[in-house]
């Protein structure tokens, strides 16, 4: 069963499909590795969805091909009923590591993307923009500061912030707070629900923490390895609002162990 | 509730510090003043008693008194617009517009290496193999081609510093990793928008090394130049002075060279820090 709909979590209305795959394949040419075997799936608006499996089961290769950075081998993918066929205006991209440009401060770091798109003049008009951002963020009185004295959680949080300034459709987040400690990694993850509810958004988070799809998703999807594919995709039917004293719930745990279990399967395989 | 035995000092009790015993050998606790003192003062004092107890016979080497009066004498010959401030000038010049020409050829190939498939396949393999010759050898070629006047010397001033620049900027436009490329992609960022806006940005401490290798180099070029050309420089000055046997002199002429060369240096390292300030702050805390 490869097929898969991601459903709405509980008591929200039905978004609409952003994002449709069907049947994506992905082999390397180099290695002649498939890194992925007919993926199907839909993202539906405003909702989570977090993608786990272990290493190397292609998470990132779906996320560079929903992203239209790399092609894939075969398949379909639709964002906002047009084809992917490159990088978009209506994606954000995060990654595991910040990527601030040292030679730019926090606020132009943040309207770099604008700077790009629509020039000078256009980011230097985004600058309150970025500037509410960072109040958001909780970064105030960071904007003129250069990354070299960002810590590694400030450093994301501006990254975060360079992603919306664009206002995109749908955040996708390739291991984003991975690098952080535990509690500040938890805090981001509040932070990056609110944002989402905020502005409506579809995100797409892959992670390696079941913990951290639990509290944050609707759907999680888990992925077998080699070749990469769809295992399962599991609803979370937590509230939302989702606060970090769920995690002590017996539900959340049933989930976490659930999914953990599918994992552990995919070891052997 | 669980009692936890904690060791919190009450406010009477006087801690104890621990103490780090942290041996250092001798050698790397003299204070920096004294250490150069003492290498500089071995080295002339070495100096002095080869020459006076006569070791080496004086025109090979000359004493530090001697040495030191021809330095003074030659300062005194150029801040009174004597007759060797200009071949100093136009040393000068040939250095300027050699490092100038090298800046600009090395740069521009650099790109041309670093960003393109073409550069990289079918240009690098060529600089290659013109690095590898020795570059002095062209002198005579660049002497019959362009003459005696200073054009000669600052073409080979110029073929030889150009390669380390263009190695430095080539492996400069290569140093951005993956994640700043993917990020310029997702932004919709055309060639040239990541080009000038990341790649040139990030691989500027590198184009810097090269520049500085260069400006060693461009320095070489020009004496040689002269050596080998002629013309009425600095290096036509030294020549004349060895042929005298006039071994102070040529000392002390090689010093006021060496002088250009650092300030040379100075000046690209003075550029570099503006220019790369945020470099800077990762070396000092690295140092920290
Ligand atoms: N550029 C590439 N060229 C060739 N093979 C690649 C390339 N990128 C990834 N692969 C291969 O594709 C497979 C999936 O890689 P991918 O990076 O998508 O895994 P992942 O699930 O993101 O792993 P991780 O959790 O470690 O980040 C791996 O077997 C990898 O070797
Ligand atoms: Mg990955």
């Amino acid at each position: 069963m490869n097929t898969a709909v991601a459903h709405d979590y509980s008591g929200a209305p039905l978004g609409a499909p952003v994002y449709e795959l069907t049947k994506v394949s992905k082999t390397y040419a180099r290695n002649r590795v498939i890194a992925l075997e007919d993926v199907s799936l839909t993202l539906r608006k405003g909702s989570f969805t977090s993608i786990i499996g272990s290493s190397g089961c292609g998470k990132s290769t779906l996320l560079k091909i929903m992203a239209g950075l790399i092609p894939p081998t075969r398949g379909r993918v639709i964002l906002q009923h047009q084809p992917v066929t490159g990088p978009r205006r209506d994606i954000g991209m995060m990654f595991q590591q910040a990527t601030l440009f040292p030679w730019k401060t926090a606020v132009e770091n943040i309207v770099l993307p604008i700077e790009i798109r629509d020039g000078k003049a256009a980011a230097r008009k985004a600058m309150d923009k970025a500037h509410e951002l960072l109040d958001i963020v909780g970064l105030k009185g960071f904007e003129n500061v250069y990354p070299n004295e960002l810590s590694g959680g400030m450093a994301q949080r501006a990254s975060i912030c360079r992603m919306l300034i664009t206002e995109p459709a749908v955040l996708l987040l390739d291991e984003p707070f991975s690098a952080l400690d535990e509690l500040s990694r938890d805090m981001m993850n509040m932070e990056l629900q609110r944002i989402c509810r905020e502005q409506d958004a579809t995100a797409f988070l892959v992670t390696h923490s079941i913990q951290e799809a639990v509290i944050l998703s609707d759907d999680i999807i888990v992925m077998k390895p080699r070749p990469g594919r769809i295992a399962e995709i599991v609803t979370v039917d937590l509230p939302r609002p989702r606060t970090l004293d769920m995690m002590t719930t017996p539900k959340f745990g049933e989930i976490v162990d659930h999914i953990r279990g599918m994992l552990d399967k995919g070891e052997d395989m | 509730m669980t009692e936890y035995q904690t060791n919190q000092p009450s406010d009477a009790e006087t801690v104890q510090d621990t103490v780090w015993v942290q041996e250092v050998a001798f050698i790397d606790s003299v204070p920096r003043w004294i250490a150069m003192t003492f290498v500089f003062v071995t080295f002339i004092g070495t100096w002095q008693f080869v020459t006076s107890f006569g070791f080496v016979s004086p025109i090979i080497l000359p004493t530090p008194m001697e040495t030191l009066k021809d330095v003074l004498f030659v300062g005194q010959n150029l801040l009174t617009a004597g007759y060797m401030l200009e071949p100093l000038w136009i040393t000068m010049k040939e250095v300027f517009y050699g490092f100038a020409l090298a800046i600009l050829i090395g740069f521009s190939f650099g790109v041309l290496v670093g960003e393109t498939a073409f550069g990289e396949k079918a240009v690098m393999p060529y600089l290659v193999a013109i690095d590898t010759m020795p570059k002095v050898a062209f002198a005579p070629l660049f002497v019959a081609w362009l003459g005696f006047g200073i054009e000669s010397k600052v073409a080979l001033a110029a073929f030889i510093a150009t390669f380390p620049i263009v190695v430095g900027t080539a492996a400069g436009l290569h140093a951005a990793d993956e994640n700043a490329r993917m990020l310029f992609k997702t932004m919709g960022a055309s060639r040239m928008q990541t080009l000038i806006k990341m790649k040139l940005p990030t691989g500027l401490p590198q184009i810097f090394t090269g520049i500085k290798i260069g400006a060693v180099g461009v320095m070489a070029g020009a004496i040689t130049g002269e050596f080998l050309g002629g013309g009425k420089g600095f290096g036509e000055l030294i020549r004349v002075a060895a042929s005298q046997l006039n071994t102070p002199r040529v000392f002390s002429l090689i010093l006021y060279l060496s002088l250009i060369g650092l300030a040379l240096y100075v000046i690209v390292q003075w550029t570099q820090r503006k220019v790369v300030f945020w470099q800077q702050e990762t070396v000092g805390s690295h140092n920290a």
